[in-house]
């Protein structure tokens, strides 16, 4: 261990720590910009500088390790002298107009300009050139308020290992973005919106939907109807001062309601339709291998991830028949909202609009995805981040922490406990396999609370194995097979697997991939900032919700069992249900 | 948007280099051999950046989506090493180079007009090279004709004096003359 003094107050640390951890330690905040939890520091920035007594120059705290006798100052006259220099500059090459800006919220820049006591502006810098991608569907790109401190491009090269971000040209003249400033969609990049999720600043936001939504919630030919995915009431409570991992299910049914929806559903409707569509895709594949000796596309991959797909797509073609043909839950839910729903109701799909609301801005291309209009209109109008969300309940005035609990609407709202933790890393796995252990053998999941610990947790590749006994006649030829798994999250864990998988060093019957670190719950339109430790709280309290539900199997929900005796009359995976709920997959690889 | 630059276009690069007697693929199959030959020693990169821009004259688009999926790095990180190195010109090289020398002297004494005249008589920015690949402009820093301010390079031409009602003119010569004064260098 490793002892200092920062800001007079003794502190032990093993050594590597950098000034900046240890600091955080003792309850000092060093402000940061180009700082990334868990990333090599690039030292960008300067905003994070500290004086070590006897030092000549000031040090950045998030690349310097401590020393053994080190006395540091992190909030000396030099040291708010040269803080306030650098954001002083940055500010002067900055369009700063906060009051119009999508992060006037929530802006690092914003807020450390106001807490050094900056109030007025000496220095009048050219500014760069300002350019606007609007190519994408889920993502705006302004480069007037990029401050060059390339989270993103962190984010985007090593955490997703997609590359569609990098610093281009050199000094002044930098711009961080894709090659010759192509825009977003010229270039392999999967909306997944994790670099919007670490901006510090306006730069990259997602595209809006708040406008075209209030427009059709005020147009009184439409049915208005909202679905919400399992890891917004994980952690939209964020949005007005709730500690990560507050559940807020409840209160956010009733504002939703409030807002003027006719009527409130969940996405967790279809992620148990999910289950029961991609269970029965396995099985049907692992008989066709095993039974019929047929030549089929093995490992199963999970599909719900829209940013993994557009992954699958361009990297890895040769792995399109791998992946469940099952839309994501999203997709499911305005197929079925559409048609079923739709004429129950006696509303005709063209008079019905169906929003989401989603962790997610990959999302908001998916909604767009041409194969996605099996009701003959497009299946889901808009979609909403997270963010969005809290930002119209503002707006409309709603006092959110004063909201009573509301409940779910029918016939789309009911769900299991399975079906919440498909927010979660790991939770699609485990919610296929307590329905596919119990279809199989006929007994429950014997695990301890149903969870299937290995899958759990932020580790990037997670693994687990089942063995399969005394299964039910019907699925004789799975007696003795040991069902072996794998999770990924993190596009860059994803590929790793992949790699293993082509290369034989890896065999699954079953792969769970998520395109965000930590799975939905960390997803690109949730509210920032979302570290580690945040994740950790959101996950908690989606495994708080599942285990506080009677219903924790999807195949239990009586609801979606009614959907397959009303309408899905041939059942999981027939062909009424390819029609609607399943769905099929592009090779992008020539453009990349 | 703003629109991507119109050059370096994405076409291959047979005309502009003197070397049009090798199609596309012959060209692609040579880039190969480059990127074969490097592939394997770390940092490989910029090699084979340097060799391809010796084979090509410039670096067109094509080629470098070609190294970037070769050595499987994204392109946009390709395009941020090359344009990085002011070493790498992603334009093709026009027939004519046309340098306008901002040196003290002929900034001061009209360096600056000229060369705005230039741009838009040609249609290009500093660094970028007009449609019809007739000329490249670039910015000069002292020829030598001080005296003889403000001064202009095309090719191996020293024009001084130059005024920019007369820049038309001055261009039209070269665009007319039927062999070009200079071979544009590659090969
Ligand atoms: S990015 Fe931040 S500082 Fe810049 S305009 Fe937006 S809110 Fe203001
Ligand atoms: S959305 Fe995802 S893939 Fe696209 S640039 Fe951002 S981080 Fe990269
Ligand atoms: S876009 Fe945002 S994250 Fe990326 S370099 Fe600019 S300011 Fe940083
Ligand atoms: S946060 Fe340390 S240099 Fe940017």
């Amino acid at each position: 261990m490793i002892k200092l003094t920062i800001d007079r107050n003794c502190v032990e640390v093993p050594p590597e720590t950098t000034i900046l951890q240890a600091a955080k330690k003792i309850g000092i905040i060093i402000p940061t910009l180009c700082y990334l939890q868990g990333k090599d520091p690039i030292g960008a920035c300067r905003v994070c500088v500290v004086e070590i007594q006897g030092g000549r120059n000031l040090v950045s705290s998030c690349s310097t390790p401590v020393n053994e006798g080190m006395v540091v100052f992190t909030n000396s006259p030099r040291v708010r002298k040269a803080r306030k220099l650098v954001v002083e500059l940055l500010l002067s090459e900055h369009e700063g107009d906060c009051q119009i800006c999508d992060r006037a919220d929530d802006c690092e820049l914003k807020t450390l300009a106001y807490s050094l006591g900056i109030r007025e502006s000496h220095y009048v810098g050219e500014k760069p050139k300002r350019s606007l991608d609007t190519t994408t569907a889920a993502l705006m790109r302004d480069s007037g308020k990029c401050i060059k401190c390339r989270r993103c491009v962190t984010v985007c090269n090593e955490i997703q290992r997609v590359g569609a971000l990098f610093p281009q040209n050199r000094g002044y003249k930098t711009l961080i973005g894709p090659a010759f400033e192509l825009g977003l969609d010229d270039v392999p990049c999967v909306q997944c919106g994790q670099c919007a999720a670490v901006c510090p600043v306006g730069a990259i936001v997602e595209k809006s939907h708040v406008d075209m939504v209030w427009a059709a919630l005020e147009d009184k030919t439409k049915h208005v109807i909202v679905q919400t995915a399992p890891a917004i009431r994980a952690a939209l409570g964020e949005c007005f001062d709730y500690p990560p991992g507050t559940l807020v299910t409840g209160k956010m049914i009733t504002a939703l309601r409030r807002m003027g929806f006719h009527a409130v559903f969940d996405t967790n409707f279809t992620a148990d339709l999910t289950i029961m569509e991609e269970g029965t895709e396995l099985l049907m594949r692992l008989k066709k291998a095993l039974v019929d000796k047929q030549p089929v596309a093995l490992p199963q991959f999970s599909s719900c991830s829209p940013g993994w797909i557009k992954f699958t797509e361009y990297f890895y073609p040769e792995f399109l028949s791998n992946l469940s043909s099952c839309k994501s839950p999203q997709q499911m839910f305005g197929a079925i909202a559409k048609t079923f729903y739709a004429q129950k109701k006696g509303v005709r799909p063209e008079d019905m609009v169906v929003v989401s609301v989603m962790p997610c801005t990959a999302k908001k291309f998916e909604s767009t995805r041409p194969e996605m209009s099996s009701s003959g209109v497009k299946d889901v109008d808009y979609v909403l981040t997270t963010r969005e969300l809290g930002q119209m309940i503002e707006a409309a005035g709603i006092d959110f922490r004063a909201l009573e609990d509301g409940q779910m609407d029918s016939p789309l709202g009911l769900s299991s406990g399975a079906a919440d933790i498909f927010a979660n890393s790991g939770g699609v796995m485990e919610a296929a396999i307590r329905t596919a252990y119990e279809i199989v053998t006929g007994r429950g999941l014997p695990t301890e609370n149903l969870h299937i610990q290995p899958l759990a947790g932020l580790q990037g590749i997670k693994e687990a194995a089942l063995k399969l006994e005394k299964v039910l006649p019907a699925w004789s030829f799975l007696e003795g097979v040991e069902l072996k798994v794998a999770v990924a999250h993190g596009l860059s864990n994803a590929a790793a697997l992949l790699d293993l998988i082509k290369a034989g060093k890896a065999q699954y019957h079953f792969v769970e991939v998520m395109t965000c670190p930590g799975g939905c719950i960390g997803g690109g339109g949730q509210p920032r900032f979302t570290t580690d430790e945040v994740r950790q709280a959101r996950i908690q309290a989606i495994y708080k919700e599942d285990e506080g539900k009677s219903l924790r199997k999807s195949h239990e929900n009586p609801d979606v069992k009614k959907l397959y005796e009303e309408f899905f009359k041939d059942g999981p995976c027939g062909h009424k249900s390819h029609e609607l709920l399943h769905t099929h997959y592009v090779d992008r690889s020539d453009k990349i | 948007m703003k629109q991507a630059h119109q050059n370096p276009s994405e076409n291959p690069p047979t005309a502009s280099c003197g070397c049009s007697e090798l199609s596309e693929s012959e060209m692609l199959k040579r880039l190969d051999v480059i990127i074969d030959t490097y592939q394997s020693t770390d940092g490989a990169l910029i090699p084979i950046l340097q060799a391809a821009q010796n084979l090509f004259g410039y670096l067109p688009k094509n080629v470098l989506r070609r190294i970037g999926e070769r050595l499987h790095i994204p392109y946009s990180q390709v395009a941020g090493v090359v344009s990085f190195y002011s070493f790498f010109s992603t334009n093709p090289r026009g027939k004519n180079l046309v340098r306008v020398c901002l040196g003290t002297a002929c900034y001061v004494r009209g360096g600056k007009e000229v060369l705005s005249a230039m741009q838009k008589t040609l249609g290009i920015n500093i660094g970028e090279t007009t449609e019809d690949k007739m000329f490249s402009l670039e910015v000069g820093r002292c020829f030598g004709a001080c005296g003889l301010a403000p001064v202009v390079m095309i090719n191996d031409d020293v024009h001084q004096r130059v005024k920019p009602a007369k820049i038309k003119e001055l261009l039209g010569a070269y665009r007319d003359a039927k062999q070009p004064t200079q071979e544009a260098a590659a090969c």
